[in-house]
């Protein structure tokens, strides 16, 4: 099949987007999108974000890797989205393949295709967007001629249900492993050009499986090609090797040493997207450790911008783009060593200029309210807290330790200073949780709304969000089983049939269907990809949205490759357990991770690591790292044990 | 002051719609630092206007909007402060100051040209055959919504343009007044031809003098 050409994909379009909703998703033309000459760009990339254009178009994580691609002279980068069903409709019918808003060329054309794959239910729209590019779905199929397909994201972080699709992951951050990896293929590239080198005589397809061992010798690049996994009689994994001498038996997480300069230039839709606005990143990890939390535990060291650099990005972002809001993303904005004078900075800068400022996860105490009130022009927002879990006995076991009467106080200063409406988010199916563990939300949701009634009337509203726990890869509670079906059912119905008599709570819950879907990706193993590509075969994709629920294809799926689901979801690990992504490391070794578990059946707290360190693994895994960028940024304390004999304290993860 | 802008939304921005244009320009505003003035209330909202809404997918030459400020500022230093910060797809043609109390901009349209393309070739004699029935007729009685309405009143003028290299084009005026307002594919309908295969592009607005 020949390949459309950019003016072919224009004409057509032009036929079909009047009879889809919102066509202003598929045309691009927005401000500060880059359009360079495709001729002059020895390597193309197109980056993906396999939902609707209006979730990923303020995506940050492609934004910062779409501007470090268009600032190489030798490259260029554009953006494709996943159509909605009645455009994939469409263009199917029309013959129109994947294309990039800003050049309309089909994804095809490209030299490298990079997914973020934030959340496991993009799984199956990662499928059905190389196939409707028109390239094979499996790696094994592709040979030179096809783009190279990388993804990258916290999901990655077990990247083994996807090893069918995925050329390369790139298992951390990104924003120096991109460059590592266009480098490699231009040189390939230019090797392969070259008479007189071996590689000149490669078959199509060995070409294409020597470039991608050329991509395992660049640090935090796994090629699942290159392993193989056995299993256990049990259907545990037994272990995962590499199936070549050269390729790392442990393929380590990448991360920047200092957080580079932050984009300015974000992209400004000319239709309405969920979230129009400029966020500046103020840090990077978390010292908190609450146990549920993934991106708590894969994205340490914490490491923290200065106040100038977020205000002037700020700045510079609000000027270029023209939004209306401004968000300061951080993981737990109140572990900002300097945000009090962020605060003071900020509402200085953009005194008078009618910005919104949202200052998310901040932390359950007075002074979050008086941070907010400094931001707040007017407080019709509501205020929201994630309390996580309803009673001490949770919030212990979670790691996640507030008294209850701080979220009592707290809540009541922040109804008593005008803000009407308090956002209350919880989980449910914490391990060990028990009825009277959510009979507990239910508890305090009505302390929280009466209190509040006391000092501000019955004009006061509360919303609980209550989602239900998915245990994840590379945290303390990897070993856990996920709460049944059942289970979750009688839970919820408990909650509704309880907090929705008081017509001021709002109560908003995740259908169970919907979680169990993540609960199995996540912690999948190598033959959960066939399972994938069947349901998808079968019609799943958006798997987490209403319209793409596809639970009984999933059901199917399994039976058809002979697999359980239960024992990817409500199974309780063994201690010895060897995991599906035991091969790859965010850095925080195992045996912490396993104490950490242990502590938590105990109901023990670790406290703040910023205050003193329990040894996670990152410091000597990135000892060098440090050692060249010892500045402020770095939140880690200062060991007193010399490195060398830290090293020798580790076991090897998996050993 | 206020300050009338004529400009034209072609290609992508063909896609964006008559509230996100809205949006669209109260952000290159806020990119120029241009100081727009906004109403009073809990929700202040800018004081921008658009002369007619026009439809999603048509191109125009003639878009005019009406913006006040809160300060005077010579309209070369708008027209130069604005043009980075508007996407590619949008170009001022026109600005002008305009009395401050002169009647609002939708009250003062009357009708609008439209250029229609045609991406598939047709017959033309057929086609000025179709065109001269329809305006020879004395109604043209169509349903839109489930109501009906006579479309012939609202056909200022239709013509069927070929060109020295065969290719042929409509180019019609249409009422556009507020409660009387006749869109271009209707009247295409009228004529057989199926708006998807065309390209509309609105020339002028016409104001009362």
């Amino acid at each position: 099949m020949s390949v459309l050409t950019a003016e072919q994909v224009e004409l057509k379009l032009d036929r079909i987007l009047l009879k889809v909703q919102k066509p202003g998703r598929y045309v691009g033309g927005e401000l500060n999108s880059i359009r360079k000459d495709w001729e002059k760009a020895q390597t193309k990339v197109a980056f993906v974000f396999p939902d609707i254009y209006d979730i990923g178009v303020s995506n940050v994580g492609l934004k910062i890797l779409y501007d470090q691609v268009n600032q190489r002279e030798d490259a260029l980068a554009e953006r494709a989205y996943a159509p909605w069903l009645d455009m994939e409709e469409l263009m199917r019918e029309h013959g129109i393949p994947l294309y990039t808003l800003e050049s309309k060329r089909p994804l095809a054309c490209f030299d490298l295709i990079g997914f973020t794959l934030p959340y496991e239910t993009l799984y199956t729209n990662t499928l059905n967007i190389l196939d409707l590019a028109g390239i094979p779905i499996r790696s094994m199929e592709r040979d030179e001629s096809h783009p190279i397909i990388i993804a990258g994201g916290h999901s990655a972080t077990n990247p083994e249900p996807m090893h069918a699709f995925i050329d390369a992951f790139a298992i951390g951050e990104g924003e120096e492993v991109i460059h590592d990896i266009i480098n490699a293929i231009q040189a390939f590239k230019a090797k392969r050009k070259d008479e007189g080198n071996p590689l000149f005589h490669l078959s199509s397809f060995d070409a294409r499986r020597e470039l991608l061992r050329e991509l395992t010798k660049i640090s935090g690049v796994y090629v699942p090609r290159f392993y193989e996994t056995m299993y256990m009689e049990d259907g545990t994994v037994a272990y995962t090797e590499p199936v070549l001498p050269d390729v790392p038996k442990t393929v380590n997480k990448r991360i920047v040493a200092k957080l580079p300069p932050p984009p300015t230039k974000f992209i400004v839709p000319n239709i309405e997207v969920i979230h129009n606005r400029v966020s500046v990143e103020i840090m990077r990890g978390c010292t908190r450790g609450c146990r549920f939390c993934q991106a708590g535990m894969i994205t340490r060291p914490v490491r923290e911008r200065t106040v100038q650099e977020v205000v002037d990005a700020a700045d510079a972002a609000v000027r270029a783009s023209g939004f209306e809001e401004l968000a300061l993303m951080s993981l737990s904005s109140s572990d900002y060593t300097y945000i009090n004078d962020l605060v003071d900075a900020i509402s200085k800068r953009f005194e008078g200029r009618k910005l919104t400022v949202n200052l998310p996860s901040l932390r359950i105490e007075s002074v979050s309210v008086d941070l907010m009130e400094k931001l707040k022009q007017h407080r019709s927002g509501g205020f929201t807290l994630a309390p996580e879990a309803a009673s001490e006995r949770m919030r212990r076991i979670i790691n996640k330790f507030i008294p209850d009467d701080d979220i009592i106080n707290t809540t009541r200063e922040i109804y008593r200073r005008g803000w009407t409406t308090i956002k209350l988010y919880f989980m449910i199916g914490h391990p060990s949780e028990t009825l009277e563990d959510v009979q507990a939300i239910v508890d305090l949701c009505r302390r929280v709304i009466e209190e509040g009634r006391k000092v501000a009337g019955w004009k006061v509203k509360l919303h609980a969000g209550v989602s239900t726990f998915v245990p994840k890869p590379q945290t303390p509670f990897q070993w856990v089983a996920c709460d049944t079906r059942g289970s979750v059912l009688e839970k919820q119905a408990l909650l509704k049939r309880q907090l929705l008599k008081d017509k001021n709570i709002k109560l908003s819950w995740t259908k169970p269907e919907d979680t169990l879907v993540e609960a199995w990706l996540s912690r999948g193993d190598r033959r959960m990809a066939d399972v994938i590509y069947s349901a998808w075969k079968n019609g799943a994709k958006f798997d987490a949205w209403e319209e793409g629920r596809k639970y009984e294809t999933w059901i199917a799926a399994f039976e058809e490759h002979g697999l359980d689901p239960a024992f990817y979801t409500h199974r309780q690990r063994r201690t010895d357990e060897v995991f599906p992504w035991e091969h790859i490391t965010a850095a925080v070794r195992k045996n912490f991770l396993f104490q950490d578990f242990r502590m938590s059946l105990e109901g023990q707290i670790r406290v703040d690591c910023r205050l003193n360190c329990f040894a996670c693994g990152i410091l000597p895994t990135f000892a060098n790292l440090r050692r060249e960028n010892p500045g402020e940024g770095w939140k880690c304390p200062d060991v007193k044990t010399p490195a060398r004999k830290i090293n020798m304290e580790l076991p090897v993860v998996g050993d | 002051m206020r300050v009338r802008i004529t400009f034209s939304k072609q290609g992508a921005l063909r896609y964006t719609g008559h509230l996100d244009l809205h949006r669209l320009w109260e952000r290159a505003m806020r990119r120029a630092s241009l100081p727009i003035s906004y109403s009073q209330g809990f929700h202040p909202q800018p004081k921008i206007s658009l002369a007619a809404a026009l439809p999603l997918g048509f191109a125009s030459r003639s878009e005019v909007l009406d913006v006040r400020l809160n300060e005077e500022i010579p309209v070369e230093n708008i027209s130069s402060r604005l043009k980075d910060n508007l996407p590619a797809d949008i170009r001022i043609l026109n600005i002008e100051s305009v009395e401050e109390h002169a009647p609002a901009l939708q009250t003062q349209v009357l009708s609008a040209v439209y250029d229609i393309h045609l991406t598939e070739p047709v017959d033309g004699a057929e086609l000025t055959r179709m065109v001269e029935a329809l305006m020879m007729s004395e109604s043209a009685v169509r349903e839109r919504r489930g109501k009906s309405y006579d479309l012939r009143p609202l056909i200022e003028m239709l013509s069927v343009v070929t060109e020295a290299s065969g290719n042929v084009w409509l180019r019609m005026t249409l009422a556009a007044r507020e409660g009387a307002t006749g869109r271009p594919e209707e009247v295409l309908n009228a004529l057989g031809i199926a708006p998807e295969y065309t390209r509309i592009e609105r020339t002028r607005l016409v104001f009362k003098n």
